[in-house]
């Protein structure tokens, strides 16, 4: 077996119809269950999606100095992370280029778990010389669920013997459900309500099996990577690899983006008193960046004119691209999209796009290459806010 | 009469309240009237019994149009379109024929009765996809008036005749064929495998008086197509908490425009003052003034209800008289304690989340027509039946399910008239005929909502129930819908309108005819 399967893959396995699979850090997931992914996407929207996201990097934190550890590591202010929260952070290298993007949950005073798109135990370790402090890739040994979608709480309820609404957008709490040990975090990658699920891989299969069951009178429906990917980009999260180049892989300097230029400058606590790459974030600070990462909508009467010219109604793939599309403004290239789907909710055309800074404010109008019959084209596009897609019942 | 309006929509049905949108949004001042406690007219939601939502009619979203969706941001209010894509025929030999989402499944499954059909099957697509092509801009089109010499109308009839002249001859062929022949007939052409071509044929059939043998069947068969040419835009689907929220989505779009919607305000009549409109009267005395109305109505309502028909010349008044309604479908809207078993297939997969149809067989389908012929329901009826519950949870409470049965035939003039007794029996006849191919469904039964087109007219003031304003007949369609001279939404009354289904392009949840007459009445200045 050359790529690893999740603990869920006795599971997941029988269920992918169509055995399409997509290769996730060196880990088997389904591309879609059903041999069309549409209903897996509505289900993330309209009733509740299960996603196997066990491949994701977990490293335990553990010790006396572990916030210190991880605060000297990320951009945000992990010592003002209570117990019980989770927090969104990216992290990077000494020039202040964005490394990776992950989570961190306070378990408990001393205890935290980070996860993370690319390994970091040697990041982790490097930074550590002189804490008291453990860390434990527990990435095999830890498996994770994300629970996604309108009913999702009404389906943890009947399982856990938690305080669902008390646990708030990005909080975390240990449970049991129907007698397996679990914590609970209301976290997600769709911008949906929503949970994920983390349990020893060795209760992997029963947790799918219980949860799955609770979850059938609610529409739980078993998704892949495929309905993920659209959903993801209506919510307007970013993907390493697709939307930016992690520093430590960067050949060229162009290839590095800061946090203000993945527009996460929210998340750089300057204040702080030393991160990896503080001073060089500062001054980017001060003199502003040259780069933003911002929300493209197409104009649809653009495309609908561009494929009436071939005599085609607009034809659109129904999953998510990501490849690098360039964007002009006033005849000229000011930036690239990186990733970009149709919205069969918004009923849009969606993109998450790298302009130059001066193109980046919301209602600037710019123009996106589309591609018709073989010939490149450009549409009328415009930077709209994200998320595209923002429900009261994320937070709610 | 306190309040004022550029223009009063009488009716909230969808097409209504697409109609007050746009005049809102080109800043007029609108006021929407609708009848009944709830907008939407035959797009409604209703909890019909406690924790069971049913679309109570109308089930399916159809064409609704993208400009629409676009134009009016409908999934800003909440629109959501979810996929309903497999169909599933059960035989009357214990085997079954099913459609998929997927492509190569759906050949798959063809294959395993016609290997001809399969590969036909493709090619029949490509044909269709053409059709649909052909026909579609006439859907976004103001019926040109072919009598009238107006430059515009003259301009409207040249566009159409280019358009026509476009198309590659054997397209057109093709086309002719379909605009003529009886979908049996122009299936025979090309399946052999019978429950494909019943199945196929009864999608032709919804909301006619005609069988799938009689002619001018053939080109509903595009509908289907058409939906497709929209391609990722495409409307076809189930709505997120039933029909009734396609409405809620279209009235919460017109009043952030700014239009005003009253309910539980049924309108007497319009008022005319030397040949122009005035204003409308309700009901309860109360009259608003108006320098437009447009009614949602069927032109029966509209020509003969609302205004004194001696104010309208006669030949008009004759066409509008003749206008065929002829309701011919009825609803049987189920609360479940679970889910059907069909014999053909056990279990409860994939293939309860789609249609299903009960057209066994051609022959099946036109002995159904055959009864209605002679003035009675069908005691083997066609039916295209769904359960929203299972593609959205939100309709029933958890575990149990609402099944909603589109029944076709049910003539509105049954012979004796509808009574009581007699739509229990035509209940009956629906819920035996299903059981024929899922035994357990009556011991599921918790609740049954029989609506009988006497009920649709009741409750809907649809006339003789017909859910399309009037049939979608080949000989009430574009420039004779509703009646020759008058298909541009305009009437003999200045400032008086129409705008329902009962006008081109009309039929289904498609919301063109609200909106072409809206634009309209703005290119005359209302």
């Amino acid at each position: 077996m050359p790529l690893n399967h999740t603990p869920f893959h006795p599971r997941t396995a029988p269920l992918c119809q169509g055995q399409t699979w997509r290769r996730w850090a060196g880990h088997l997931v389904a591309s879609s269950y059903e041999l069309v992914h549409e209903r897996e996407y509505h289900a993330i929207r309209n009733a509740a999606a299960l996603l196997d996201v066990s491949p994701l990097y977990k490293y335990l934190v553990t010790g006396r100095d572990a916030g210190r550890l991880l605060d000297r590591v990320v951009t945000r202010n992990v010592a003002a992370c209570r117990v019980g929260q989770v927090l969104y952070t990216p992290w990077c290298d000494a020039a202040g280029k964005v490394q990776d993007d992950g989570t961190i949950a306070r378990l408990d005073e001393t205890t935290f778990r980070m996860t993370s798109a690319e390994p970091n135990l040697r990041w982790l370790s490097l930074n550590a010389s002189g804490l008291d402090v453990t860390v434990a890739d527990v990435s095999a040994s830890t498996a994770a669920l994300a629970l996604q979608g309108p009913t999702a709480r009404t389906i943890l309820r009947q399982l856990a013997d938690l305080d669902l609404a008390g646990l708030r957008y990005f909080g975390i709490a240990a449970t049991t459900l129907a007698g397996i040990p679990v914590t609970v975090s209301r976290t997600g990658y769709t911008g949906d309500l929503g949970y994920e699920i983390w349990v020893d891989a060795e209760r992997a299969v029963p947790l799918w099996d219980t949860v799955m069951a609770a979850g059938d009178p609610y529409g739980i429906t078993p998704c892949g990577l495929l309905a993920l990917d659209v959903a993801r980009i209506e919510a307007g999260l970013i993907l390493l690899d697709v939307d930016y180049v992690p520093a430590h892989r960067a050949l060229i300097e162009d290839q590095k983006s800061s946090p203000y230029e993945l527009s996460l400058g929210w998340a750089v606590k300057l204040d702080k008193e030393t991160f990896v790459g503080k001073a060089a974030l500062a001054a980017e600070a001060t003199r502003g960046p040259s780069w933003k990462l911002v929300g493209l909508e197409t104009d649809w009467d653009a495309l609908e004119a561009l494929f009436a010219d071939v005599g085609l109604p607009p034809r659109l793939p129904t999953a998510a691209w990501r490849v690098s599309v360039p964007v002009y403004a006033g005849g000229r290239q000011v930036g690239y999209a990186t990733s970009g789907c149709w919205s069969p909710l918004l009923k849009k055309s969606l993109a998450l796009a790298h302009v130059e800074a001066a193109h980046g404010a919301v209602g600037t109008e710019v123009a996106i290459e589309v591609t018709v019959e073989h010939r490149r084209k450009r549409a009328a596009a415009r930077v709209v806010p994200t998320p595209f897609f923002n429900p009261e019942r994320k937070r709610a | 009469m306190a309040k004022s309006y550029d223009a009063i929509v009488v009716g909230g049905g969808h097409n209504g309240l697409v109609n007050a949108a746009y005049l809102a949004r080109a800043g007029r001042r609108v006021l929407v009237l609708e009848r009944r406690p709830i907008v939407g007219g035959a797009a409604v939601t209703e909890e019909v019994f406690p924790g069971y939502k049913f679309s109570m009619f109308s089930y399916v979203v159809s064409l609704l149009r993208p400009e629409i969706i676009r134009e009016l941001d409908l999934p800003g209010h909440g629109l959501h379109i979810l996929p309903l894509e497999s169909t599933l025929t059960p035989m009357l030999n214990g085997d079954y024929l099913a459609a998929w989402a997927d492509h190569d499944e759906t050949r798959r499954e063809l294959y395993r009765h016609s290997p001809r059909d399969a590969d036909a099957y493709d090619v029949y697509g490509r044909l269709m996809h053409h059709m649909a092509q052909a026909v579609k801009p006439i859907l976004a089109m103001v019926p040109p008036d072919p009598t009238s010499l107006s430059p515009r109308d003259l301009a409207g009839l040249l566009r159409l005749g280019r358009h026509m002249r476009g198309l590659e001859a054997s397209h057109f062929h093709a086309l002719y064929k379909l605009m003529t022949m009886s979908s049996a007939d122009y299936l025979d052409e090309w399946f052999e495998t019978d429950v494909l071509k019943a199945t196929k044929a009864a999608s032709g059939i919804i909301g006619t008086f005609l069988g799938p043998r009689s002619p001018g069947t053939a080109y509903v068969l595009l509908h289907h197509y058409m939906g497709e040419l929209d391609g990722v835009f495409r409307a076809w689907g189930f709505a997120k908490g039933g029909t009734g929220s396609v409405s809620e989505a279209i009235a919460g779009a017109a009043r952030r425009l700014g239009a005003e919607i009253r309910v539980d305000a049924p309108v007497a009549r319009v008022l005319v003052r030397g040949g122009r409109v005035t204003g409308v009267a309700l009901e309860s005395g109360e009259e608003i003034r108006a320098r437009a109305v447009v009614s949602g109505l069927d032109p029966r309502r509209t020509f003969l209800e609302l205004v004194e028909p001696g104010l309208l010349p006669d030949d008009l008044v004759g066409d509008i008289r003749r206008f065929k309604f002829r309701g011919s479908s009825g609803k049987v809207n189920l609360a479940l304690d679970g889910l059907p078993e069909f014999t053909c297939l056990p279990g409860h997969g994939a293939h309860l989340r789609g249609a299903v149809s009960i057209s066994p067989s051609l022959e099946w389908v036109e002995r159904a027509y055959d009864d209605a012929k002679y003035g009675e329901f069908s005691r083997r009826p066609y039916m295209d039946i769904v359960i929203p519950s299972l593609i959205d949870p939100g309709m029933a409470p958890p575990g149990r399910h609402v099944m909603s049965i589109f029944v076709q035939y049910a003539p509105f003039a049954l012979n004796g008239g509808w009574t009581d007794q007699r739509r229990e029996a035509f209940g009956d006849a629906v819920i035996d005929t299903v059981a024929q191919f899922a035994p357990n469904l009556p011991s599921l039964i918790r609740h049954r909502q029989v609506l009988t087109p006497a009920d649709i007219e009741r409750i809907t003031g649809l006339s003789e129930g017909n859910i399309f304003q009037g049939e979608l007949g080949l000989h009430q369609l574009f420039m004779l819908r509703p009646a020759a001279s008058w298909a541009r939404y305009r009437t003999p009354i200045r400032g008086y309108y129409q705008c329902g289904a009962g006008t081109h392009p009309g039929g289904g949840i498609m919301g063109a005819s609200g909106r072409l007459a809206a634009l309209e009445m703005l290119k005359d200045g209302a």
